[in-house]
Formats: C-alpha cells, sequence, structure tokens
C-alpha cells in the first residue's frame, strides 16, 4: 500500500542523507522525497512516499524515529490529508497545436508560464494521480519535459504536526 | 561575574603565573555541586585585562572550576594555597561562580582553551579516564594538548582497527562509554570495522575523527575522506565540528545519545582548523542536555506490562529468552530476582550470556544456530516466550516459519525498532530492561500463585528430560585436545573469575558452550557483526579497566593474526592478558561448513604457513607456550596464569576435525538440530 509520511527533521547537514541512507541500507522502496525548512528555521519538513506492506511500513516509521535528527513523524494515509504535487511540462507547442494546449490546460487549470513561437511551460499542482491524468492528456508526442516535485501533503482539521 | 577582585590580589602562583590554585572553602558546599566530583575541584584564577570604552585596559581575575585527574586521584593538599590568603574575594567569588555555573549561563565564560583543549578538557568533564588511539596528522594539536596534559591515559595501539575494538572491550567490562582517537583518511577507515562492531552490539563509544581543514573539505586533500558519510550506517549517530564553538556541545551530545536508549557507537568528525591552538574561546562545559529528537523511553507502559504479567501467570511452558540488552541495561539482578521468583527457564543468546548465572540449575544454555538441545526444544514447545534485551536475530531464530510456533511472546526492549522487526509479538514493552523488569517482578509478587514451582513443574520434567541426552558431549578419551576440554580447563583453572574475550568462529561458540559465565560483563565477543580479529584489542580494553582481574582472550589461528600486531600495544602497557589460542590450522567454522555443506572442498581455509606463536610471541617480549597433549593443558595454564603480571601466548594445538554441535543447518527450525556423530544412534524428538 501506499503510505505518505511526513518528518520534521532537524535542519542540519546530512539529515536528508541520513533519510536517503536508512531507505537504501534497509531496502525499503521510496517513491519520491521532498524536503525545504519550515516557518522555523531550525526545522526541515520532509514528505516521502513510500509501498509496503504494514509491517514493512510500520517498521519504516519506526526506522526514521530512531534516527537522531527525526524531531516528530506522522502517516498521513493514516487519517484524512491533503496531497498536492507540482510539475511543469514543456510541450511542442506549433501553430495546429496550440489552441488544443490551451483548452487542456485551462481544463485541467493548469498555467502556461512561458510561451515561445514552438513551445509551452504548463504549470500545475494536484494530487499526484491528477498530475499523471494530465500528462495521459496530452497528445502524443509533444512533451519535450517533465519535472515533477513529489508529492507533499499536510492533515486536514485544525491539528498541525508542529513542535509543541 | 558580579565580584570584581582588587588585581592586586590577583596575581598567584601556578603554573605560569597566571594561574593560581587553591583548594576551596572547606565549608565550600559548591565543591559538591559544580564539578561532580568533590574530590576533584580546583580552581584557577584567571586575570587578563579587558579594554574598557575609555581604552584603559582593567585587569580582572576570574575563577574557573576545573576537575583535574581521574576521579578519586589524589590531590596535593600542599600545592594548594588557601583561597583566603590569595585574594580576600575568592569565596564570594566562587560563590557567584557556582551560581552562573549551576545556570549555565552562556557568559558563564570562565577559562579560555582552544579547540584541542576543549576536547580533552571535555573529555576529562566527561569522565573519560583511557583514550584508544593513533596519532596522524590531523589530530596533531589534539595529541599536543593531550601532551600537556596529565589527566588523560593514552593508549597508543598499532592498528586504528584495534584502537575501536580496545574502546569497546573497555565498555562491554564497565558499562562505561569507550573512547578512541583517530586521525582522517586512513585512520578513519581503519577504525569502521571497530566502529561497525560496536554498532552491531550496541556498545557505547565515541570514537573522535580528525578531518582536514574546513577549507580543504571536499577537494581530496592529503588523507581526506568523507568520514561522517562512510560511518553513516553503522553508528547510531555522528556528528562533523565546523565551529570551534560547537565542539563542548558536540561532545556532550555524543556522549549522551551513545551512553542512553539503546547505546551505540558515535562519531565526532573533527576538521584540523577547529582544533587550531591559537584560537581560543571560553569554555564551560554543558552539564544539562536536552534534544527535542532524541528523547529515549526509560520506563515501560504499566498496562503492557500487566499484560505481559497476565499471560506469565497463565504459562504452561514458559521460557526467559534474553539478550545482550539485559548487559547492556545493567538489568543483570533484576532478571535473576524475576527468573527465582517464576521459576522458569532460562535461555539466552551470545551476547547475553552472564546476565543470568550460567551454573543456576534454572539455566537450560545458550540457544540458536549452536545452543543447547535443551534451549531449543524449550523455545520449541514454549507456550509464553519472554524476551528481553534481544533482537530476534536469525542465528538464534533458525527458520523463521518455525520459530516459537506455539508461543504468545512478549517483547521488552529499549529500542522500538527491535520490536516485531523479524519476528510478531503480543506484548511489545519498550523500555529500560531494568526498570521493566522490576515492574514486573513487583506485579508478579503481588499476584502469584501460593506455589510457584507448581505450574510449571511438568514443564520441567519435560525440559530435564532433554536435559539427560547431554547435547555437549564430546570424546573425551581423544590423545589430541579437543577444543572443548581446553575450555573446560580454562574455566576450571580460573576458577569462574574470568574475563574472557573471543574471536569469532569454531573457538567463540566453544567457549561459549563450555564455560559457565555468573556475571555479567565477563564474556565479551563480537556477536553482531562477528569480526576476527575483535579478541585480542578487546582484551587490552578490558585488561585496562581491570587491571587486577584475569583477562584472556580465546582466540584461533586464522582470527588471531588478523589483529596480531597489538602484542607490541601489550608489551608497551605490560598488560598481562592471557591469550588461548584453539590451534587447529584451519578457519575452523569455514572449514565446518564446507565439510557439512560443500563435500568436504576446503576451498582457502586451510592456513598454510603458520607462524611460530610461540616465537612470535617471545619476539614482541612476551611468554610463549605450546601445549599439544591433554595431559599437559592443566598445569600449562595453572603455570601461565600465576604469572601475573606477563603476557602469556599459550598455542593449543587441538584436534582439527572437531566441529562444533549441535547445529540447525540453514533452513531449519529449533526442533530440526543435528546433534554431534557420538549422539547419532539416539532418536530426536
Amino acid at each position: 500500500m501506499r503510505h505518505i509520511i511526513a518528518v520534521l527533521l532537524e535542519n542540519e547537514a546530512g539529515a536528508l542523507s541520513r533519510v536517503a541512507g536508512l531507505f537504501s541500507a534497509r531496502g525499503y522502496n521510496i517513491e519520491s522525497l521532498t524536503v525545504a525548512p519550515t516557518d522555523d528555521p531550525t526545522l526541515s519538513r520532509m514528505t516521502l512516499v513510500t509501498t509496503g506492506n504494514d509491517e514493512i511500513v510500520e517498521q519504516i516509521k519506526k526506522q526514521l524515529n530512531k534516527l537522531v535528527d527525526t524531531v516528530k513523524l506522522l502517516d498521513l494515509s493514516e487519517g484524512s490529508h491533503i496531497e498536492r504535487e507540482m510539475m511543469m511540462v514543456k510541450v511542442r507547442a506549433e501553430r495546429q497545436d496550440r489552441e488544443e494546449l490551451k483548452r487542456l490546460a485551462d481544463i485541467f487549470r493548469a498555467n502556461i508560464i512561458d510561451v515561445t513561437d514552438t513551445s509551452y511551460v504548463i504549470e500545475m499542482t494536484g494530487a499526484s494521480k491528477k498530475l499523471d491524468a494530465f500528462i495521459d492528456a496530452l497528445p502524443e508526442g509533444l512533451i519535450i519535459e517533465v519535472v515533477r516535485s513529489g508529492p507533499t501533503g499536510i492533515a486536514r482539521g485544525a491539528k498541525g504536526l508542529t513542535l509543541s | 561575574m558580579v565580584n570584581e577582585p582588587e588585581p592586586q590580589h590577583a596575581v598567584g602562583g601556578g603554573d605560569d603565573g597566571r594561574y593560581a590554585h587553591f583548594w576551596p572553602h572547606p565549608e565550600s558546599d559548591a565543591r559538591l555541586t559544580t564539578a561532580g566530583d568533590p574530590c576533584n575541584v580546583t580552581l584557577f584564577f584567571n586575570v587578563f585585562n579587558v579594554p574598557l570604552s575609555s581604552g584603559i585596559l582593567e585587569r580582572r581575575c576570574l575563577l574557573a572550576p576545573r576537575s583535574i585527574g581521574r576521579h578519586g586521584a589524589p590531590v596535593e593538599r600542599a600545592d594548594m594555597a588557601d583561597a583566603s590568603s590569595i585574594f580576600p574575594g575568592a569565596w564570594a567569588e566562587w560563590r557567584s561562580l557556582k551560581v552562573a555555573l549551576t545556570e549555565a549561563q552562556p557568559d558563564g565564560a570562565v577559562v579560555e582553551l582552544s579547540g584541542a583543549e576543549i576536547v580533552i578538557q571535555a573529555l576529562v568533564d566527561e569522565g573519560v579516564e583511557i583514550v584508544f588511539g593513533y596519532p596522524g596528522g590531523s589530530v596533531l594539536h589534539i595529541y599536543d594538548a593531550l601532551f600537556k596534559q596529565g589527566s588523560l591515559k593514552h593508549i597508543l595501539v598499532r592498528h586504528e582497527q584495534a584502537a575501536a575494538h580496545a574502546a569497546d572491550g573497555y565498555a562491554s567490562a564497565t558499562g562505561k562509554c569507550g573512547v578512541c582517537l583517530v586521525t582522517s583518511g586512513p585512520g578513519a577507515t581503519n577504525a569502521v570495522t571497530g566502529i561497525a562492531t560496536a554498532y552491531m552490539d550496541s556498545i557505547p563509544m565515541v570514537v573522535l575523527t580528525g578531518q582536514v581543514p574546513t577549507p580543504f573539505i571536499g577537494s581530496d586533500a592529503f588523507q581526506e575522506v568523507d568520514t561522517v558519510g562512510i560511518t553513516r550506517p553503522c553508528v547510531k549517530h555522528n556528528f562533523l565540528v565546523k565551529d570551534v564553538r560547537d565542539l563542548a556541545m558536540t561532545i556532550r551530545k555524543a556522549f549522551h545519545i551513545a551512553t542512553t536508549g539503546r547505546p551505540g557507537p558515535v562519531v565526532i568528525d573533527i576538521p584540523k582548523d577547529v582544533t587550531d591552538p591559537n584560537i581560543k574561546i571560553p569554555y564551560v562545559y554543558p552539564r544539562e542536555i536536552k534534544m527535542r529528537s532524541y528523547n529515549p523511553v526509560e520506563k515501560g507502559h504499566p498496562g503492557q506490562i500487566r499484560k505481559a504479567v497476565d499471560l506469565m501467570l497463565e504459562a504452561k511452558r514458559p521460557v526467559f529468552y534474553t539478550g545482550g540488552g539485559v548487559v547492556l541495561g545493567d538489568g543483570s539482578a533484576q532478571l535473576t530476582e524475576l527468573a527465582h521468583a517464576t521459576g522458569f527457564p532460562v535461555t539466552s543468546t551470545l551476547m547475553g550470556l552472564g546476565a543470568f548465572p550460567m551454573t543456576d540449575r534454572q539455566f537450560i544454555g545458550m540457544l540458536g544456530m549452536h545452543g543447547t538441545y535443551e534451549a531449543n526444544m524449550a523455545m520449541h514447545e514454549t507456550d509464553v516466550l519472554i524476551a528481553i534485551g534481544a533482537r530476534f536475530d536469525d542465528r538464534v531464530t533458525g527458520k523463521i516459519e518455525h520459530f516459537c510456533p506455539h508461543a504468545r511472546i512478549i517483547h521488552i526492549d529499549v529500542d522500538p525498532s527491535s520490536i516485531a522487526k523479524n519476528v510478531k509479538v503480543d506484548v511489545p514493552i519498550v523500555g529500560q530492561v531494568a526498570s521493566v523488569l522490576a515492574d514486573m517482578l513487583r506485579l508478579y509478587q503481588e499476584r502469584k500463585p501460593s506455589s510457584p514451582e507448581a505450574p510449571v513443574a511438568e514443564w520441567w520434567t519435560k525440559i530435564n528430560e532433554w536435559r539427560g541426552l547431554d547435547c555437549l558431549k564430546y570424546d573425551r578419551s581423544s590423545a589430541a585436545i579437543k577444543p572443548q576440554f581446553a575450555v573446560e580447563t580454562l574455566y576450571k583453572v580460573t576458577n569462574g573469575e574470568l574475563y574472557l574475550t573471543s574471536d569469532v568462529g569454531q573457538h567463540q561458540m566453544f567457549a561459549a558452550q563450555f564455560h559457565p559465565f555468573d556475571k555479567p560483563r565477563r564474556w565479551i565477543n563480537s556477536g553482531g557483526l562477528g569480526t576476527m580479529g575483535y579478541g585480542l584489542p578487546a582484551a587490552m580494553g578490558v585488561q585496562l579497566a581491570h587491571p587486577e582481574a584475569q583477562v584472556a582472550c580465546i582466540s584461533g589461528d586464522a582470527s588471531i593474526l588478523m589483529c596480531i600486531q597489538e602484542l607490541a600495544t601489550c608489551q608497551q602497557y605490560r598488560l598481562p592478558i592471557k591469550v588461548v589460542l584453539l590451534n587447529n590450522g584451519y578457519m575452523g567454522m569455514v572449514r565446518q561448513w564446507q565439510e557439512l555443506f560443500y563435500e568436504s572442498r576446503y576451498s582457502h581455509s586451510y592456513v598454510d604457513a603458520l607462524p611460530d606463536f610461540v616465537k612470535l610471541s617471545e619476539s614482541f617480549g612476551h611468554v610463549g607456550m605450546r601445549i599439544e597433549r591433554p595431559e599437559d593443558l592443566e598445569d600449562a595454564m595453572r603455570e601461565a596464569f600465576a604469572m601475573r603480571d606477563r603476557f602469556v601466548f599459550l598455542d593449543v594445538i587441538v584436534d582439527p576435525t572437531e566441529n562444533v554441535y549441535p547445529m540447525i543447518m540453514a533452513g531449519k527450525g529449533h526442533h530440526e538440530m543435528q546433534l554431534s556423530p557420538s549422539h547419532s544412534d539416539r532418536e530426536l524428538a
């Protein structure tokens, strides 16, 4: 099963490689991993997506918690949560395709953020599945480049994954 | 500082005129609270010039407490002048200093030290007595600071791997944190085997590694290696200190992390410029430490403990399965008490041997691959398994599908990630072993059945039947020395008072099977990583921790050569260790597996061209003895152990064909043990 795990880490050199090293050393799957400092500059927040059966995911969480740099951890998949991923797609936009691409971007509530005579860069944000759907919807052969941030997530409701 | 004494009073005696030593005021309660050890506090006057806004230099005097010498080291009172005779404000100054230190104010800076001096002083303030190390370019500043002080003892090993193993042995024998100091690059990489060994066995250790100066990091400088990167998978945590101002706190954190929770090695990588002797900063060792990201659990959950006791009270065929965690967590007394209160049988892993007295009738032997028949059969039949500080290693469980098929499992461990890692557990209890066992005992006593033996009496009948098989029996009439006989003789000669370290292989298993340990921290070996070469340097650490104790290293002719250079260290520090070499000319355990699983194709397991170990030890200045006949063994050992001040190398020529039994073959369960050929006529249950 797919799990999306949010981790508050000490914002210290090497913290990211401890997590990455843990996954490779113990042979855990890792689909994506994003990390950036939070409003508290001493803390980083990491979102990672992994798959595995219940025992494996339980062990992943324990091992992550065991890292000395880990301050707090939450398996977002255990509760109601919101997931967002950002994607930029560079597409060939020759005269005959320009209108169609524009319409498609509108349908998916994506934005065209760079335009040349022959190309668009389309930016869109949403759940990973929605981004997949957009890529599927694009006419074949037009994609030049796809860049995705990997999902980040936050739990619904008033409670936050914070220090207190 | 609150008080500003008159400058003329501040000129004291001391090393260089800047310092005045004196004994704290006789009525001072301060010396009980500031430095941790009332015997070892002296005060330092530190006189320095403070620029005032007017441009005039004002002389000020500060006092610093400084622990001198190791704990309990005598301090010559004659060296000390009375504080009040030096300047009248001293007593008031001392009090205010005490307040400043107690509150750990950052501006309570009282003595200025360079990075190198901070390393040394922080170790002293941590109560470290011995550092195992080997100098090199990146740690020269630290070695210079080491040279100038008299509190820390440094043991010069002959290879950095040995520094780590010796620190490991020291920690294993004492429960204190082992410390080693090595240089950058090859110094660090050589230590990695020792660090990984300590990691697998959860040994508290702080490893200080030199690093190239910070501006050179990443430039492939001479003797540069990414130490933090290389050691990351085999440490509990590691640090790269980039600023001298972080040094004291980092060292404090390292010791805190290494010694609390599930212990383990912590590496501190220190670039050379951070230890620059010309850059001095105020130094106060942080007493208190709080880490928001690291809070090891202490007490077990009372609800879980109640559930566990419920299970234990219902149990018909219970077994205590105890591991190295009981030793590490100093839970031996609590375990023994609980076991005696319940009357349940106790089996132990390799690393846990000695936590429960092995000569006690309730002890049913080691379990696992080379465990006893009774221990493994009890595991197979048990209905309630109480696992304590053990981690369900594959060498213990055998084939996991066949592991304890009838049991409900209680697992006590300080590390939550140990629980349900390999085997599903019914009642997990996260907490310090000693505290959880004490809570369990209290609860059990309250609810215990009137006659505790009764419920498990039938179980003991069964176990004693298995015991009757005498699974460890061997041919005692052999003309060659049987390795088992050598271990038994060692036990007989040393009256069970021995600290025994071991290398890895057949001799390790024979020692575990045939040498009973009745106290924890007596049996010291590399269980998790299985590092050949561990035994001799570990014995050095043990002997240095217990100078008066009998320390022996049991080894094989292949293992011993992996750290043989340490014979020189043993000579330099006159360590009266006894090496008991079970010399069979083979890598015995490899040979055993090749015999059993590779149709006796002994691929590269025969060690041709062994040295003459007697001459070899003599060339290092030691005593060497070779024993070839069983009848000579006891006298030779007695002679060796009678030499209380000499290192003796006993080269015991043993039967090269002997194998370790019983044995659980790969992919088999506990109930499918293979006994030695002398049992072949017996039916297994």
